[in-house]
This record gives structure tokens, sequence and C-alpha cells, in this order.
């Protein structure tokens, strides 16, 4: 991996609920994971691999979910990331799609944009959006705000986690433990710029195989991913288990028109009792006062 | 392997059948990936079940466990009615032009070879013979027209193999037979080339031999042996089972694939008699003639200066395979057979090396009584076992017996791991690859060759003390080692290389071993992987200047750090790649150069000294002479022992493998028919586990928490069963118990007009280990029926039913 990436790339671009923009933020190269689906064989080193770097543990060892190798039904505060093993037959044909699940990074974060929380959700200029614990309150509104249900809230802590895209690897120029840990290099890690170009000439080679559907999943609808997929069948994201239009709708709408139609409310509230005021002066009280003594 | 795993990237069509490397090979299947990336190789593959192999194939065919001679002899004879072979490749690098003797037949109604003797039922194989000439060499047909040329014998013998009887053995169906037949045969011409990966999903059955000369067949008639991306490579399961077998593991073999000497063989002329074969070509190289100058040299790394020229270099002290005095025959020690003959009360003690027999051997209730046999058990490990604690009541109540009844003195001996030792791992690819220990072994754990140390010296002193019946093999053993209660790594790696005994040297390569007791070697196939230079073993360049990832000097690859076997069969009779732009070896006009090459190396192509120099042909095989293998010359599909089927190739005929070895000696030594258990069960491993190891390890069960049954869908709705109920799978010896995974992954089949379902279900649990464990243990179920050839058990493909609980 390019040294350009690591060690000053966790330089703060957004934090949660306050102004964006801050100045002084030096400008690093962007990251961005690549998951190359064709060649992903559901091995579960990636699931292994972020399970022991982060510590992590399950609380309760799963009872088989029905039909399925998947080793959790969905993702959990303690597991970041998840093989997907979804079953579907095209053309007469069965189709087994693992597919890696996992925060996708988005260049506009839902997650960031509801969060309330001060300084609970960080957007590194690298990519990067990464949850800070000590900050987060609990209120959840970023699992409602992530398109992909990504974020997932620990009972015990009452505090919201995901991955982290390795931030703590990628701050000191390693890669992501599940990149490092794939068999297949089915995931690749570097500067966003050569992993787009990766994908996109990957996915060309597929669609030269007879894949003519295959695309570069990086969604438009929340300002592109970190996180980037080749799928062979790009028409369809749901047979991944990926979001076809994924949008941050519902929070820019309350960040966006909302937050404005909102202050003008509030401002106008303030105006409107200006105004009474001047209009009217102070209200007489006529109940006399009732004197204790 | 023939080739290398790195070596697969260069292939234009990968089949994996028998196998399932993306599930159960994972790191070794990114090659695949690269091929498929890189080349835009195309991926076939073949198996009982839709797995994860499947998942990222271009073309998958499902067919029944255990039927794969029938796929495989479907395909060559697609290849051989659609002239879709490499003709002069057959012509130059096989015995394809040989003619078989007058009197080999083949009935095709009773699906038997000539020389079956009913009574006996065994084959007298004097008719499975070249006709030979005068000076005993055998005689040719280039033309390949002569009737009896194996070629003719050979398309004769599988026309038979249409790609209808194929659909209506396999249950596959034939356009999917066809379309597979399409890409695999692709490779016929020179400039393409094809792979086949296999491994425990062939090894595991009654005709395990067969089926795997069927693929190397299949690959020669396509000319894809010998070649960059080709050959016939078999994925082995541990990380160093290759090495296991190189040393001499299994019984028939001492280290170097070279015979086991027999009782009868009383003098080093007896037994270089029957290890020494006769070249059945003018020019062969017959490479098995330099036998007494490999097996001398291995006297002389046991026996030292107790091996002399004056008494056959200690061959008196050598161990012989006995005869048995009930029976006359030779005794069978391979692996099954050592728990039958303990079972029986025939062995008094084991010593049990990184082995779980119970889990791991096939019908546990019987490995169950083996042990409970024994007078004592040694078992050296990482965890407690199923082994080691056969002994307690919910393991010993498979053999019906409780834990006060049992004698046996059980000593279990904790031993170092991988991690916590140095030495060589021996991959798949043949590649010796030195590895470091990581950590020390915790508390009294000691590395493998610390036990063996320990155990042998105070056997040795209680040997010299009491003296015995023959102390000498054991007092004349060489074990000069710094400290002989360890050996190191390093000194066994440099014994077993071997060295000049005049100057002292390690030796450069086996070419330099002799037969005058002046060389020694623990292992001719090793001579090379340890130098004057060094440890060869540790070498880690990653420089590939043939572009093919061939990586020469990264570890050491036997032989004579060789990485694509048979190369000279890349290239035409004057020595020229059929491949230009995949070369192996190439004559420039005075030397083979490329990589080491399987051929005296400045021996002109004009000369014909034949690819294939460990055969007296020196060409590959395509017929068998001789009874090397049991069952015939061809292989010939037989239905696995227990099947749910008449076998529709001979339906009033032989059904199953007329030599298949079954035992009947305990209670559990059981056969179900198709009316008690009217379904096909087979085994198999997941990638989220090792064995039976890894349900010691808590990120592994959370992966893949406990045991379960995967049931076709429609059988599951056909029976009432939803998904995560209980169900008992029984066979004829016993039953299991786990959740129904119902799945589309399964498809039911029909069979010869007959509708058959299969299910499957991991190994990977037992009794001991975190996680839901409760007895489900695959193997209780496994029949007790063995390869005649190799002596493997057959784990897949046999009978069960199907309950729920």
């Amino acid at each position: 991996m390019s040294p350009s990436i690591s060690a000053p790339a966790l330089q703060v671009k957004a934090v949660s609920a306050s102004p964006r923009g801050a100045a002084g933020i030096k400008q690093v190269p962007e990251v961005t994971k690549l998951i190359d689906v064709s060649v992903c064989i559901g091995c579960k080193a990636c699931e292994v691999a972020c399970q022991e770097w982060n510590d992590l543990g399950v609380d309760k060892i799963r009872t088989l979910p029905p039909g399925t190798y998947q080793t959790l039904p969905d993702l959990e505060y303690n597991f970041w990331q998840l093989i997907k093993f979804n079953e579907t037959e095209r053309d007469g044909r069965l189709l087994w799609t693992l597919t890696k699940y996992q925060c996708m990074h988005c260049e506009d974060p839902g997650c960031l944009r509801a969060c309330p929380a001060p300084g609970a959700i960080v957007q590194y200029s690298n990519g990067i959006v990464d949850f800070v614990q000590e900050n987060c309150i609990g209120c959840q509104f970023c699992v409602t705000g992530c398109p992909f249900d990504v974020p997932k809230i620990s009972p015990s802590t009452g505090k919201v986690y995901k991955c982290t895209l390795c931030s703590d690897r990628v701050g000191a120029g390693l890669e992501p433990a599940c990149a490092k840990a794939c068999p297949t290099n089915a995931i690749s890690f570097g500067t966003r710029e050569k992993m787009l170009a990766q994908a996109t000439s990957r996915a060309e080679q597929l669609k030269a195989d007879g894949n003519a559907a295959a695309t570069v999943y990086n969604p438009e609808g929340v300002g592109g991913t970190h996180v980037v997929y080749v799928l062979p069948h790009g028409d369809e994201p749901d047979l991944y288990g990926l979001p076809k239009n994924p949008r941050v709708t519902f929070v820019r709408l309350w960040k966006g028109p909302m937050k404005w139609l909102g202050n003008l409310v509030f401002a106008g509230g303030i105006v409107g009792v200006l105004l009474h005021y001047l209009g009217y002066g102070p209200r007489d009280v006529e109940e006399p006062r009732q004197d204790v003594h | 392997m023939t080739n290398g795993w790195t070596d697969i990237s260069n292939a234009d069509v990968i089949l994996a059948m028998g196998g399932n490397p993306a599930e159960n090979h994972p790191v070794g299947f990114r090659f695949v990936m690269e091929a498929k990336r890189r080349r835009g190789a195309k991926l076939v593959a073949v198996d009982p079940r839709f797995q994860r192999t499947a998942a990222v194939a271009d073309h998958f065919v499902q067919i029944r466990a255990g039927t794969d001679i029938a796929f495989l002899g479907g395909l060559i004879n697609y290849a051989l009615q659609n002239r879709r072979f490499q003709e002069d490749y057959v012509r130059l690098h096989t015995n394809a032009p040989f003619i078989v003797r007058d009197g080999f037949t083949f009935d095709e109604k009773t699906g038997l070879f000539s020389g079956w003797d009913p009574d006996k039922k065994q084959y007298d194989a004097s008719t499975w013979q070249y006709e030979l000439d005068g000076q005993g060499n055998a005689k040719v047909d280039p033309t390949l027209q002569h009737p009896r040329s194996v070629f003719q014998l050979m398309k004769k013998f599988y026309s038979r193999y249409t790609p209808q009887k194929v659909s209506e053995v396999c249950g596959c169906n034939a356009e999917a037979f066809t379309k597979a037949a399409e890409i695999i045969t692709s490779t016929y011409t020179p400039t393409r080339v094809g792979t086949i990966m296999y491994a425990l999903g062939w090894t595991h059955h009654s005709f395990s031999v067969q089926l795997i000369k069927t693929a190397a067949m299949l690959q020669l008639l396509l000319g894809n042996v010998g070649m960059p991306g080709g050959g016939v490579n078999a994925l082995r399961g541990h990380a160093n089972i290759q090495g296991g077998t190189d040393m001499g593991m299994a019984y028939h073999n001492v280290p170097g694939y070279m015979p086991i000497p027999k009782a009868a063989h009383q003098s080093l002329e007896d037994y270089f008699k029957v290890a020494v074969p006769k070249p059945l070509r003018p020019n062969s190289v017959n490479f098995w003639s330099n036998t007494p100058k490999l097996f001398i040299s291995q006297l002389k790394a046991y026996y030292a200066s107790a091996a002399t020229k004056g008494n056959q270099f200690g061959y008196h002290l050598h161990p012989k395979l006995p005869e048995s005095a009930a029976t006359g025959k030779l005794e069978n020690w391979s692996w099954a057979f050592i728990y039958d003959h303990a079972a029986q009360g025939q062995v008094e003690g084991l010593v049990d090396f990184g082995m779980n027999p119970v889990c791991n051997g096939p019908n546990s209730r019987k490995m169950v009584f083996a042990l409970s046999q024994l007078k004592w058990l040694v078992v050296a490990e990482n965890f407690e076992t199923e082994t080691s604690s056969f002994w307690k009541p919910e393991i010993l109540a498979l053999a019906g017996k409780k834990t006060e009844d049992v004698k046996t003195e059980v000593f279990l001996l904790p031993a170092a791991n991988f991690a916590e030792k140095s030495g060589s791992f021996t991959n798949s690819s043949r590649w010796a690859q030195w590895k470091y220990k990581a950590l020390d072994a915790p508390g009294q754990a000691k590395p493998d060759q610390e036990i063996v140390g320990r155990i042998f010296t105070k056997v040795r002193e209680l040997y010299r003390k009491e003296g015995g019946a023959f102390p000498d093999p054991v007092l004349s053993l060489d074990w000069s080692y710094a400290n002989p209660l360890s050996p190191s790594e390093d000194e066994v790696a440099r014994e077993i290389n071997g060295k000049d005994l005049t100057t002292g040297q390690q030796l450069p390569s086996f070419s330099a071993l002799k037969d005058d007791g002046t060389t020694s070697s623990g292992n001719w196939l090793y001579c090379g992987s340890y130098t004057a230079d060094g440890n060869m073993m540790t070498r880690r360049s990653t420089e590939d200047p043939s572009g093919m990832q061939r990586f020469s000097n990264w570890a050491w690859s036997w032989p004579a750090n060789r990485r694509i076997m048979y190369n000279r069969a890349s290239t035409d009779a004057q020595g020229r790649p059929w491949d230009p732009s995949r070369t192996a070896i190439v004559w420039n006009g005075k030397a083979w150069v490329g990589d080491v090459p399987d051929y005296p190396g400045t021996s002109e192509p004009e000369k014909g000294a034949g690819a294939f120099i460990v055969l007296p042909e020196g060409v590959a095989r395509l017929f068998t002479p001789g009874d090397t293998l049991k069952e015939g010359p061809f292989p010939e599909f037989y239905e696995p022992v227990e099947s749910p089927v008449d076998n529709p190739m001979h339906p009033t005929g032989q059904s199953r493998n007329p030599v298949a070895t079954i035992f009947k000696t305990t209670e559990w030594d059981k056969l179900g028919t198709a009316k008690d258990f009217p379904i096909v069960g087979t085994t198999y491993r997941l990638t989220e586990h090792f064995h039976y190891w890894t349900k010691n390890h808590e990120k592994s069960i959370e992966m893949q928490p406990e045991f379960f049954v995967e049931i076709p869908v429609e059988l599951g709705q056909e029976m009432g069963i939803k998904d995560g109920e209980m169900v008992r799978v029984s066979s004829a010896r016993g039953h299991i118990e786990g959740k129904a995974m119902l799945t589309k992954r399964i498809r039911p089949m029909t069979i010869a007009g007959k509708k058959v379902y299969q299910i499957g279900f991991p190994i990977h649990w037992g009794f001991i280990g975190r996680g839901k464990q409760g007895g489900s243990l695959a193997n209780i179920t496994t029949p007790p029926v063995l390869d005649p050839n190799s002596f493997c058990p057959e784990y897949k493909g046999f009978l069960v039913k199907l309950e729920k609980v």
C-alpha cells in the first residue's frame, strides 16, 4: 500500500452535529475497498479477521438459521461484517451469491447527517466514516439514517457500533484486516482512483466474458461509497443484498430543507414574538398579585 | 500434484471434480481465480452438491455421489467420438499404439474382464498384458489402427459411455453433460490447456484409484499432462500430508515410493527382483532400475556403520511385510486394517500421533470397539480427543460397552502444534517449505521428534539391558544426533537429503547416489533439498524468469526441484513445445532447458527415451498392464458398494466393484440395502472447520456452530420436514441426529428411471469440543468398505434413511 494514504490519513473532514468544511484540513488521497463478488468464495476469512483484529466475539452462538451457511442473520454491534449467502434462481440455474456486507463508508454519510451528538460520528478526509463511542448518546438516529442498515446498538453500552474500515490499521499504513485475510484477492484496498479503475476494468472483463450486466456498485444517491463492489449481475443489486438506489432522503429532508424550514419556523416564532411585543406591548397582568405573607 | 498451485493460473479450463477447492482449499483457490481473471479461464464444477466452488463456476453439473467414473468415461468417449483428442501427443506420449495380448476381453454384459474367477472372487491378470517381441519389448502400431491396439480397445470400451448413459447413471441431464464436455475437451488443441483439481471426493470410494486413473486418461487424450496449466492435481488436505506420503506413511511403501520388502524377499537380490521392473521399449529410461542405489543409500541412512557390503547393507535388519499364518497371504496393515486387526484382538498397543481415529475412521462404532480391545494406547495430541477419551461413557456407549469393562491403559501426551516447532511442510505442489517455530509449546507439551526420541532411547536402553527376541534392528539404528532425546529438525533434514560418506559432503541430487554403500540418503526423493549450499527449503525468492509463476528458487520441490512433472511431454518428437507461449522445457539442440527436465538432460529428442521415465514403457499408460490395478486395465464404472440402483452399465451383471474390500469382522460391519435405506448419503467438509480440530476453536464454532443435514427442499416437503427441525440419519451401522437444512443446492435425481434423493452432512463434530457436539459424528454412518488398491474407505456415496426426530 502506498504510504501516501497512511499516517496523515486520519484528518477529520466532517463531524456530526457540527459545521462542515472546517478550515485547515490537509488534502489526503481518498481510500477505497473494492469487493469483487465474482471471485468471492464465501470462506469467511474476512469475518474471522474482522472479529480477531477488533477483539470482537458474538454474545451468543447462533442456532443455525434456516437453510443457510450464513454466520448470523444480520450484522450485529459486535459483528461488523457478514458474508450474505443468497440463494436464487436465474434462467433455470441456481445462483449462490456470496457477498461480503459491511459499512459502505458513504461519501455523503446518512448516519453522520442524522447524528445530533457533536463528534459522535466523524468522516476522515480519506473517506473513512468512524463512530466515536465516547460521544455517542445512543439515540439511534444513525440507525434510521443509514440506507444500508449497518449501525447496530449494543444493549449493554447503549452505544452504536459498525465497521471502522480498520481506521486504526489504515492510519498506521496497513490495509484493513479483511483485505489482508482474503485468500482469493476478492478484497482489494488502495487509493480511490486506483480501486475505481481496477473495478471498471474488471467489470468490463466480466462483460466480455458473458455477464452483460456487470457493473461497479458505487451508488450516486449517497455521493459514492468508499466500499465499492464489482457485481456480475449489476442490474440486480438486490441479488447481493444491496439496495438498488440507496439515498439519504430522509436525512437530507430533515437536515436539508426541513432544517431550513425548521429554522424559518423557529426564527419566525421569534420574529412573531417581537412583533407581538412591539404591537401589543407587554402582557397586562389582569389578576392582582397574590402576595403571601 | 503433477503441476502445482501457482501453475493453475496458466490453465484455460479448470475442472474441479471430486473436490471442492473453494471450500477446502480457499488459499490455493486464488490461482483458479487468477486464471479466470488473467486468461479468462473457464471453471467447470462437477459435484453431488452445488457448493462454494460451484458458486463461482462457469458451469456446474450435479451428479450422484460415486458416479464420477461414468462421467469421466463419458468425457473420454466424447473426445474420441468427436475427434477432440490431441492425436500427435497421444501417439508419442502414451501407450495408445501398444498391442495388447490376444485373450484380453471385457464382457459388456457381465461387466467383467477376462480372467475372473467367480469362486475365489479375484482376477487372474495374465491376459492383461502387452504383446511382446523377441527382445521383450512391447509391440506397437503407430497408426493406432490395429484392432488390439490400446487405442482401439479403449475406443470400443468407452463407446458405451454415451451422454444418455452418463445421464442415466449420474442423474445429470445430458445437455448439462455435453456442455461440460464441450468446455473440457476444448483443450485438445496444442495451444489450449486444461487442468483437473481433485481431492477426497475421488479418493473416498471403493474404486478410487480407477477413478483417478480415468482422469489421467482424459488428460492424456487431451494432451494436458506435462503442460504448464495442465496435469492431474491432487489437493492435499493437511499442511504436510504430502510430506507424510513421501516418507512412507502408507504401509506398502518405504520412503520414496519403493515397495516395502515382503517376507519372501529374504535377500536384497530377491527384493530387487520385484522392485526393479524390466524395460518394455528399446530406449526407455526405466528410472526404477536405479532402485539399488536409492534403497542401499536408505539402508546406509538407517544403519550407518552396521550396514556393510558383507551383510547386504543391513537388509536383514529392515522390517518386512509378514505373511499371515492363517491365510498364507501377505498381511494388510493399511490404515483401516490396523483397527480391524485391533478389533480382533490382534494388536496389543497403539501409538497414535496427530490422529483421531474414533472420528476420522469409517464406521466409528467399530473404531471405538477396536480401541477398547487394546492393552494400551498412547495418544500424542494438542487437545483431548474422542480417541484419547474413547473410554468416556457417552463415547464407549457406541460400542455397547461400559467404562468399567475396558482394560485399556491410555496415555495422553501433550504435543506441540505446528506453530510450536520448526521443520518443513511439503504442500500439494510438492514444495518442501521450511517454517520456523513461532512460540514455545505450553506446559509440558513437546514436539513430536522429542516424544519419539525419548521413547526410542528408552526402548533401546531396555533392549540393551534385557536383550529380547531380536534387538539388532533397534540397537543398530543410527541415532547419532547431538541430543538423542530430541533430534533437531535441521539434523533430520540433512539426514533425509543424505551425504557422501567418503567426503562427508551433503549430496547435490539423487543422481549422485551409489549402490556400493558410499552414500546415504533417508529419502532419495528429497535428495537435493539440503545440499552443501545449505537448506534449499528455506529459499524465498519470488523471482520468476519463466513469467509463468514457476518461482524455481522459492523453497524446493521434489524431485530435483522440478516444478512440472512429465514436462518432456510438453514438447513434440523434436523437442519443440506444443504451445510456444507456454513452455515447460525445450530442446535447444544440446540440452533441455527451462524447468528441471523430467528426462535425461542432454538426451536428444530423436533418441525417443520416452517422457514417462518412471514407467518401463517410457510412455503413459492408458491401458494398465498386469495386476497393478486389481479391477482391470481400463476403469469401468461400478456402483458404490451401497447403491440405490443396479449398475445401469450392466444391469444383469456385476453392479459394484467385484474386488472391493469389505470388512465382515464385527457386529457393526454391516451393509444396508435400498429397501431399508433408500437415500444416497455423502459426507464432506466445510471451509469454516479443519477436520475435528477446530471444534476446539471459538471462532470456527462461531462461524459454523453445529452439525446439520443438507436435504433437498423436495424431500423435506415430501417428508414434512421443516428447516431447522431435528432429523435422524441412519445407516446399517448407526445413526446421528442434527438440524435439517433444506436447500435447492441438492436436487432430486432420476437414476435409471428411478427417483433418487441425495442428502449430505459435514464431518466436523463429535463428542468433545466447544459449541454443540452431542455425538453428531458423521462417520457413525459410513460403511466398512475400502478401495482394493489404496485401501481408502468409501466415505462418500452410501445408503441412509432419514426420519424426523
